[in-house]
């Protein structure tokens, strides 16, 4: 079905919120819902922060604290002043009607709000990311219904968001979901653990293919070719030059951040003579 | 709900959950640019010997209109709605960005020091995104030591004041281990992730360049050396005139003293005995907080220094590996 509407870009920080609220939730609610902040752009809405806000619901019907959520939004502004109310989310599978009511909440708050369902109770084995608008539908002048919309929901991250979620997927394979953080010669060892691998996988791949057990696929081949020219072919003795005046450059930054620490270190010891 | 525990170190270790990370890293994106720094606050509580951090805020930039009532009134009404959503609403430290790795300074010390006076186990999280940017998420934790805690009590930063106290710019922070602890939920969402996102790794962390980063920290480097001999030169006159004067005060009353010898051998009254101290005004000691403060500010970026040229050697040599494959 074509999607019409923006395209709903997240930041991993929101549903790591999204998330956290829901395992903090009162005892007996059985979702969470709160409020989205972002930009909007012409083609593409980008949520970057969020905030949940109290709610009870019931089977008849459903008080949201529109005070508390107006607070929070004001709080939010002082920071980020270009934070707008960009919709609201909620935790669980599928769109109540009591979601219709909160919405029309919201629009009244945004112009078009984005509705964004997690589901994190996994009810499909899988945490459900989607993002929904309104859209009106029935017949003109009679009973008219509002119709949530699927939109196309995109992941972007920040260079040092990826950096930030790429440690904390590291946490998944700990025992005990704890991981600290590595220091300087050993994150270079790991990324070039993972630089192997890599080329390991390549490797084993052109074997097959060599063996004539896969068939070889041209696009991989341009790929393969590419990452070999890559490699600069410089003469041996421009890259032992080039090297040597690197790796001197380092050395004498080292050897004067040593000779500069034992200086304050002595000046220290003299002054408390 | 805080443990007094041993004195040396109340606190151990500090776990850190992925979402306080990520809102770190986000505020300072959106918000910080150039050398100005972010600041927040940190929530959590504290379990045992360790601080878990749950949750964290950020704080407004300094305007120019109006600053403090503005920051308790924010704090407090951010804390009273947090916990309706049961969210930690325990304070217990905040967290900073820094630039290169400047971050050993006056407001933070005073900062830290309030802090840690109010709540025994807080903490300031430095949060360095250029490094951060470089490869890999570079987060530290401080605490006062508890010597500089006693001086910054009796707020003594005169000479003696530290002497006594034998406190070198080592013993003024001490470091604390993190470790990040992700719920069950969060992991779900951490495989969700990299299943739905198409990002692909960029590898920063083997990047060759260096000269840039080094240029800047050496630059900060020198610029905090010059502080530091400035300091010192202005130690020394004050040394050089508190002995001149010494001198000078000997001389007077010597001479003094002999007038007085000689008016006694020819009978008449000997002359008042003044005042010394008020004709001799002491010179005013410099203070070595500063100096404390820009040598440990030099050790760190030392440190950093060092780590970085490090990780580079340790790049070139791989790339050496790859060249020698080739040829």
């Amino acid at each position: 079905m074509a999607v019409h509407g923006p395209v709903v870009k997240i930041h991993p920080v929101v549903l790591a919120s999204i998330a956290d609220s829901y395992e903090r939730r009162n005892e007996g609610a059985s979702r969470v819902i709160g409020t989205l902040l972002g930009t909007v752009d012409k083609h593409s809405v980008e949520v970057t922060n969020c905030f949940s806000v109290p709610h009870n619901e019931s089977e008849d019907e459903v008080a949201v604290d529109m005070e508390f959520a107006k607070n929070m939004y004001e709080l939010h502004k002082k920071v980020s002043p270009t934070e707008v109310i960009i919709g609201w989310y909620a935790t669980g599978f599928d769109i109540t009607e009591h979601s219709v009511l909160i919405h029309e909440y919201y629009s009244r708050e945004a112009v078009n709000p984005i509705h964004l369902t997690v589901d994190t109770a996994l009810q499909s084995n899988k945490m459900n990311i989607r993002a929904y608008i309104s859209a009106q539908m029935g017949v003109p002048g009679k009973t008219v219904g509002v119709m949530f919309t699927p939109l196309t929901v995109k992941y972007i991250y920040y260079d040092t968001e990826r950096i930030g979620v790429g440690l904390l997927q590291r946490t998944r394979d700990a025992p005990n979901r704890a991981k600290g953080l590595t220091s300087d010669l050993c994150q270079v060892g790991g990324a070039a653990t993972r630089v192997q691998d890599m080329l390991t996988t390549v490797l084993a791949y052109i074997e097959e293919v060599l063996s004539g057990k896969v068939q070889a696929d041209n696009s991989v081949g341009r790929f393969l070719t590419d990452l070999v020219s890559k490699v600069p072919k410089i003469s041996a003795e421009d890259f032992e030059s080039m090297l040597n005046s690197n790796i001197n450059d380092l050395l004498m930054v080292t050897y004067l951040a040593n000779l500069t620490q034992a200086q304050i270190a002595l000046n220290e010891k003299l002054v408390i003579l | 709900m805080a443990s007094r525990a041993t004195l040396d170190s109340p606190v151990k270790q500090i776990q850190i959950e992925g979402l306080v990370v990520l809102k770190m890293i986000k505020h300072y994106q959106e918000e910080g640019q150039g050398t100005e720094v972010v600041q927040g606050v940190l929530l959590g509580l504290v379990v045992e010997d360790r601080l878990e951090i749950t949750n964290c805020f950020p704080f407004p930039q300094h305007t120019e209109d109006d600053a403090d009532f503005d920051e308790v009134q924010y704090q407090m009404e951010m804390m009273r709605s947090l916990r309706h959503v049961n969210i930690d609403h325990l304070h217990v430290g905040w967290y900073q960005s820094t630039y290169y790795g400047s971050f050993v300074s006056r407001a933070l010390l005073d900062s830290q020091f309030s802090y840690q006076h109010a709540i025994e186990e807080s903490v300031v999280l430095i949060y360095d995104p250029i490094k951060t940017a470089q490869g890999s998420l570079s987060l530290k934790a401080y605490r006062l030591t508890p010597k500089l805690m006693e001086i910054c009590k009796e707020k003594d930063f005169s000479a003696e004041g530290l002497k006594k106290a034998m406190i070198g710019f080592e013993h003024m922070f001490e470091e604390v281990p993190i470790v990040i602890k992700n719920s069950h939920l969060i992991n779900v969402l951490m495989w969700e992730l990299e299943e739905k996102s198409t990002v692909a790794d960029k590898h920063e962390l083997l990047n060759l360049s260096s000269s840039n980063h080094l240029e800047k920290s050496l630059q900060l480097l020198m610029d905090r050396v010059d502080d530091m001999s400035q300091d010192i030169v202005k130690y020394n006159t004050y040394s050089r005139n508190l002995s001149k004067q010494q001198q000078q005060k000997h001389q007077y009353t010597q001479r003094r003293q002999q007038e007085n010898a000689q008016r006694q051998t020819r009978g008449e009254p000997p002359l008042p005995e003044e005042d010394i101290s008020k004709m001799f005004k002491p010179p005013q000691p410099p203070p070595r907080m500063d100096t404390l403060l820009i040598a440990g500010q030099i050790n760190n970026y030392c440190q950093n220094v060092k780590e970085f040229t490090s990780q580079n050697l340790g790049k070139l040599f791989l790339a050496e590996a790859l060249q020698g494959h080739n040829s």
